[in-house]
């Protein structure tokens, strides 16, 4: 029998509603009630708040095939880091997981080498070529999560209408990056007044509202769940906001980024600060919060996307997009929504939990007896500093780069094992 | 000479002051002075190596860069794409660090990514001199235009200056407008709505979309080149179009003051932005602008190296 008893604190488990101090004791993998035995591992948590095992539903691993930028071990080394122990992660690995195959491969993997929970999602299109569907019914059958083209929206719409009409058969959310090619094409940041005087080609909110709105269209048609990722523009909360009220099944999901930063950040042409969609306008970040805060937009996610250091330290037209968000996130929206009073903490554990965990199918999220005991607990009075040198993931490209930030977590179990111990809680017991 | 300038680079000239940019406009004077003489020659940069890597072609910038050196006694390098180790796949860092470890003390550097030039300045000890980075800036380039406003016009302040063109792919347009706002002159935007965005009505400068109005009342007006290339092709139907709504022809130069100052960065297309008989006609100034921006390049080179007259490469 293996036990380990968090003694002491604040318990917040948004599906049971319970919002109090007490104990949580975990025995063989599993919530469990009852007294501990006397070989329990005991850690104290006063002060702490014990939360469900948070997941990221917007993870780049690169594994398989590009293992130089991070690697299934190193990237769910930092999940546990930031507090999460699952996630859900894209399919644009080389190759890209557009077969069962290399989903059976990616989960074979990550039994053998990963320390967090790790949902393949697929491709809608073969090659994410955006031109022939993929085998979803396959990629269903070998455990998908979602199915997802993400960097490469579809750009025709009779193809998105039938991956739609077709996900719907199996009730598998179809998640897409939201960018208009031909209104973006070459664009590597925000069209405004920045990218008027940096020079940089624009890549215009318009772009992605579009989208937006003809995912909305697709989405009502077909009925199929639809998730529109890593929103950027206060258009595109608006259109999300208008077909939730009409009962359409699309979701939008926030990054860390696009919630705090804006485009005047890319002045010194420093490529920490390129990614996709790009960095928008106080504006945009405003109504970003706006649709957090009234649930337009429900699932707070990374978008971690780790490159190598001399893939990134490049001109900025040339650098890949992308920035890692695993070890930054917790403290990002702790301290942007929880802190700043715009949301209780209750509620943003539920969406980093609860939510996406049923949402997806899951079967995690919760500190109900019998859940399986994926746990964090966070101090989120903890003030500290990122410094990219300290994460565990191979990507270092953060824009959060001597960030203060407020909240961490401090210790996470997956299936009952610990995973993250930031300051050895459990050997002291 | 003393004064205010600090920097090891050159940049862009948003970054910089008035002050600055009138310190770089008097050091040009003065070196335009020494062009007149029969011995052009000065011994302000020797022994300091100037590299000119142009990773993007350009004949009149490099070889203005090349010369300017050369008056100032440097040793000069001229690297492009095809020369350097880039057309072998070598990244701009590693280039960079190559002539860093060849302690080359001044890097002039023309490349067609916006930044590009910062990049280099801030992972090197070298100077490093912007030379178009593009749709950046061209710092020099908004620099000899101002000197020869300043020149033909005795000031800057009150005068009013169009710039004619694509805007939004301009780099001359954006060095223009931030040097001549800055010493105080009012500058107007015109261009086709689809190549002059509305932004950059923040920027300090009113924005247009038709000649009418804008003519006659300008002082100076600075014809940009229009280049018909593919991301210019999904914005203006047809370069003849373009000629027929912007381009300064005879008629529309009757409605000018008399006095009105003609500029072109070059190469001009005759008949398109401007007619071939005003590019040469008595208003023109367009190779005063040539010849000015030698001494503009020379007083930079100058200056970012330290402007200690000769010296090393420290």
């Amino acid at each position: 029998m293996n036990e380990i008893l968090l003694q002491g604190g604040l318990v917040v488990d948004p599906v049971s509603q319970r919002e109090a101090k007490g104990d949580v004791l975990i025995r063989d993998g599993k919530i469990a009630a009852g007294k501990p035995s006397k070989d329990a591992v005991v850690i104290q948590v006063d002060g702490l708040v014990v939360t469900p095992g948070l997941i990221d539903p917007h993870v780049h691993l690169r594994e398989p095939g590009q293992s130089a930028k991070e690697t299934i071990a190193t990237g769910t080394a930092a999940a546990v880091a930031g507090g999460f122990t699952s996630v859900i992660a894209m399919p644009n690995t080389s190759p890209v997981a557009d077969g069962p195959n290399t989903i059976a491969w990616m989960k074979q993997r990550a039994r053998e080498t990963g320390v967090a929970n790790v949902f393949p999602t697929g491709t809608i299109s073969i090659g994410q070529k955006g031109e022939q569907l993929a085998p979803i019914g396959s990629l269903r059958q070998a455990g998908v999560v979602a199915i997802t083209d993400d960097g490469h929206c579809i750009q025709s719409a009779e193809l998105m209408r039938r991956a739609l009409e077709y996900a719907r058969m199996f009730d598998l959310p179809v998640l897409d990056h939201c960018e208009d090619k031909s209104l973006s094409a070459g664009g590597v940041m925000n069209e405004g007044k920045w990218s008027r005087i940096l020079g940089l080609p624009a890549w215009p909110g318009i772009a992605e509202e579009v989208i937006v709105s003809r995912n909305v269209l697709l989405a009502e048609l077909t009925g199929a769940r639809v998730v529109c990722q890593h929103m950027s523009t206060a258009g595109s909360i608006r259109i999300l906001r208008e077909a939730k009220k009409r009962g359409v099944p699309i979701e939008g999901e926030a990054s860390p980024h696009h919630l705090t930063l804006t485009d005047d950040r890319v002045e010194g042409y420093d490529t920490s600060f390129k990614m996709n969609p790009p960095l928008r306008t106080k504006a945009d970040v405003e109504e970003l919060r706006r649709g957090v805060v009234d649930g337009t937009i429900r699932f707070l996610a990374t978008d971690h996307a780790p490159h190598c250091s001399y893939e990134k330290e490049v001109e900025f037209d040339e650098a890949p997009f992308g920035v890692v968000g695993l070890e930054t996130a917790l403290g990002i929206y702790l301290t942007e929504l929880v802190h700043s009073g715009l949301m209780p903490l209750r509620e943003v554990v539920e969406r980093m939990s609860a939510f996406p965990s049923t949402y997806f199918g899951l079967g995690r999220g919760s500190l109900a007896v019998g859940a399986v005991a994926d746990v964090t607990v966070i101090d989120t009075g903890r003030a500290w500093t990122v410094k990219k040198s300290e994460f565990r993931s191979l990507g270092k490209n953060t824009p959060f780069e001597g960030r203060e930030l407020k909240g961490r977590a401090v210790l996470t179990i997956v299936d009952g094992k610990i995973r993250h111990d930031l300051d050895g809680r459990a050997g002291r017991s | 000479m003393s004064g205010v300038w600090q920097k090891k680079d050159l940049l862009s000239l948003r970054e910089l002051s008035a002050e600055e940019i009138g310190q770089v406009l008097s050091t040009a004077s003065v070196f335009k002075e020494i062009l007149g003489r029969p011995i052009k020659k000065v011994p302000a940069l020797q022994g300091r190596t100037v590299v000119n890597l142009f990773i993007e072609p350009s004949t009149r910038t490099r070889i203005s860069f090349e010369l300017a050196a050369v008056r100032l006694s440097a040793d000069v390098v001229s690297l492009d794409k095809e020369t350097s180790s880039i057309r072998k796949g070598e990244t701009l860092q590693d280039t960079a660090k190559n002539l860093e470890a060849l302690q080359a003390g001044t890097i002039v550097i023309r490349h067609r990514s916006a930044g590009a030039a910062h990049f280099l300045a801030q992972r090197l000890k070298a100077s490093v001199i912007n030379a178009g980075d593009g749709s950046h800036e061209h710092p020099t380039q908004g620099l000899l235009d101002t000197f020869t406003i300043r020149e033909r016009l005795g000031k800057i302040e009150g005068v009013k200056v169009l710039i004619i063109g694509d805007i939004v792919h301009s780099r001359v347009a954006r060095s223009n407008l931030w040097a001549l706002t800055k010493l105080g002159a009012k500058v107007k935007l015109v261009g086709p709505s689809t190549l002059l965005p509305k932004e950059f009505a923040e920027l300090g400068v009113e924005v247009a979309h038709h000649l009418d109005g804008a003519l006659e009342e300008a002082d100076v007006i600075n014809l940009l080149r229009i280049q018909h290339e593919r991301q210019v092709q999904a914005r203006v139907p047809s370069i003849g179009e373009y000629a027929t709504l912007f381009g300064l022809n005879s008629e529309r130069f009757k409605r000018c003051k008399p006095g009105v100052l003609l500029m072109h960065p070059g190469p001009i297309h005759r008949g398109v932005e401007i007619a071939s008989e005003l590019a040469d006609g008595a208003n023109s100034v367009i190779l005063d602008q040539v010849t000015n921006g030698l001494a503009v390049r020379m007083a930079v080179l100058y200056l970012v190296s330290g402007g200690k007259g000769v010296g090393g490469d420290s």
